[in-house]
């Protein structure tokens, strides 16, 4: 009965508030509205746009040694979710049954284990830099520690769920995903597309000034 | 709650644009930007990383901007923006921020780190919290016609000794001249071999230019206050002037913030694009040198580092210019390790110069650009901004560095070739 509900209500409820949440995020963000710039360019706002939004994801070697941690296990994180987000043969599985209809080449065991490694060594050494750190906890608000919290429990479901092939874990890693849905358009998740826009919009601006940015 | 901080709240409100609403979006808090801040590396204080600097900012943004916010507004669960925010943060924002722009450079997100700041002195002008050194400069520029109470009569008396010492002739209001030459008063006070090296270097090449009696001053005490009807006023008298002598070109002289001012914000101030170019003077001088009208001769042999100036290289865009004009008048030109659109500040930009009480946090945080001096193992450093020259100076002083501080400008007329062009 619960297990119906979380494969079927829930998870296109969920995917309804996730995909409307972020839109509406997106519009009012761009509904805030920039004046136009007046003052004549020396370089092209379109390509400082593009540049930026690539090379802000470029090592930056002036940073200290906890910039290069951060950058380091941020590095490890996101490349170790994307892989498992979208390469687990389970997830590809998902996807073409419940929303494109179609599938692609899944990863091997290996690249899963080996991915899932990545993403929970980055994720725990970017947890422990936000509480150890002075400039994170000083930071850090409960949005902050939610989507980690969040975030890493999905992880950890799946990586049981897989692991010990129990339609109980496979569940409880639905519900915890599907929790995570509802909660993304609300939070710092947001991220994960409004920083093309950031990088964009400060891209542009440095662009016409003739500043790699 | 006063209505004049009603007013500074509501100011506030209408700074937050798309982009400001996209970065703070997208901040995740992960406090890269404090490496990039010399009042952080030098003090290790957690205050002084610069998106904490926003928090007065991102507060009013997250009650009215986000569904949280919003909910708990209506549940009385978050508090508004208050007074004492204001008050709390007046140093942050002030006396700890330069406006470099280097926090900008390394967000990894994207922020304009900068531009947020600029925009919340916005509303911390209006709500009356901007300190007095700098209140009181914007009301001299105002109403005297510069920061530092500079008139008309003191340039004359400045460029008289220069005519006396050059026998050259500083054209004043002349009417159809190409180029319309602005100074900052630091400039006029402090370093009027500055205005000598500009007449050598423009009588050398054969420039047509001027010099306004309307609107000499270059500075803008408006941006850095965070005043965009005083900005635009004073952007204004240039811009009146250039059009009334009808000419080519106004160049901003060797002045950060007034590069950016002039060049970059002005148009947006007063709502329209300018009949005539702005060009800094080391974009200048680089194009007269390129196209062959500059001859330069000889080179200075001391080792000599560069101090880019954060609204001319990083902010402004001029990254180049400066290098290729050092390379052609220094034998051994020594770049800083961290250079170009990634140097240090010198500590002073941004308006923390004219606020006293900045001082002794400035003098602490001079810090990064000596270690920064001593890596070059050099004791001539070269800048093309008055302001950072007098801080420079300033840091070097308190230091007890052997170190010289020279205008680029300068070391340029120094190597012109004598004679008729």
């Amino acid at each position: 009965m619960i297990g119906q509900f979380i494969d079927g209500p829930l998870w296109t409820f969920s995917l309804a508030v996730f995909v409307i949440g972020v839109v509406w995020r997106i519009v009012t963000i761009l509904m805030a509205g920039n004046r136009p710039d007046l003052s004549t360019p020396r370089g092209s706002a379109s390509s400082g746009a593009i540049r930026t939004i690539f090379s802000r994801s470029v090592y930056e070697r002036t940073a200290a040694t906890r910039g290069r941690l951060l950058q380091i296990a941020g590095y490890l994180f996101h490349i170790g979710l994307f892989a498992l987000l979208f390469f687990a043969k389970p997830h590809v599985d998902f996807y073409a049954e419940r929303i494109t209809g179609f599938g692609w080449a899944a990863m091997p065991h290996w690249a899963f284990i080996l991915s899932a490694e990545l993403a929970f060594l980055g994720l725990l050494l970017l947890w422990i830099h936000r509480l150890l750190s002075p400039v994170t906890r000083l930071l850090s608000d409960l949005d902050d520690h939610l989507g980690t919290i969040l975030v890493f429990l999905v992880m950890l479901t799946g990586c049981l769920a897989l692991a010990q092939s129990f339609e109980a874990l496979r569940l409880i890693h639905l519900l915890l995903a599907e929790l995570l849905l509802i909660y993304f358009p609300f939070s710092k998740l947001m991220h994960t597309f409004t920083f093309i826009m950031s990088r964009g919009y400060t891209g542009a601006t440095m662009g016409r000034k003739g500043v790699n940015a | 709650m006063s209505e004049q901080f009603e007013q500074g709240v509501e100011v506030l409100r209408q700074q937050i644009d798309a982009k400001i609403s996209s970065y703070f979006s997208s901040c995740v808090h992960c406090g890269l930007c404090a490496e990039a801040c010399l009042f952080y590396t030098e003090t290790h204080d957690p205050r002084y990383t610069p998106i904490y600097k926003l928090e007065p900012m991102r507060k009013l943004w997250r009650r009215e901007h986000t569904f949280w916010g919003k909910l708990g507004a209506i549940f009385g669960l978050n508090q508004p923006l208050t007074e004492q925010d204001f008050a709390d943060w007046k140093t942050l924002v002030y006396d700890s921020c330069t406006l470099c722009g280097r926090c900008s450079m390394i967000c990894p997100v994207g922020n304009d780190i900068t531009y947020m700041i600029r925009k919340q002195r916005e509303g911390f002008s209006v709500a009356g919290y901007a300190p007095d050194g700098m209140k009181e400069a914007t009301v001299r520029a105002l109403k005297i016609g510069s920061p530092m109470g500079v008139t008309f009569k003191t340039l004359k008396a400045a460029l008289a000794h220069v005519e006396k010492d050059t026998g050259l002739e500083i054209p004043i209001d002349k009417k159809g001249a190409d180029y319309m030459t602005l100074f900052s008063s630091m400039e006029i006070v402090n370093f009027p071999e500055y205005i000598e090296s500009i007449a050598r270097i423009f009588e050398a090449a054969g420039i047509s230019w001027t010099v306004s009696s309307k609107a000499f001053e270059a500075t803008n005490s408006g941006i850095q206050i965070g005043n965009k009807e005083a900005a635009a006023e004073l952007v204004n008298r240039v811009v009146v002037a250039a059009e009334e002598l009808n000419v080519k070109y106004v160049v901003s002289p060797e002045c950060g913030h007034a590069y950016t001012a002039i060049r970059w914000e002005g148009p947006n101030l007063i709502g329209r694009q300018y009949p005539f170019d702005v060009v800094h003077i080391l974009e200048l001088l680089e194009q007269l040198k390129n196209d062959g009208r500059l001859q330069l001769e000889g080179k200075s042999v001391a080792p000599m580092t560069l101090h880019d100036p954060c609204q001319i290289v990083r902010r402004g865009g001029v990254v180049q210019q400066p290098r290729e004009l050092l390379d052609g008048v220094a034998e051994n030109f020594v770049e800083m390790k961290e250079h170009g659109v990634m140097n240090w500040c010198c500590g002073g930009g941004g308006g923390v110069s004219a606020n006293e009480r900045a001082e002794p946090l400035r003098l602490r945080v001079f810090e990064r650009k000596k270690k920064q001096l001593q890596e070059t193992g050099v004791n001539t450093m070269v800048t093309a901004c008055a302001n950072c020259r007098i801080i420079l100076e300033e840091g070097i002083e308190h230091n007890e560095m052997d170190t010289e501080v020279i205008s680029l400008t300068e070391l340029v007329a120094d190597h012109l070739v004598d004679g008729p062009k």
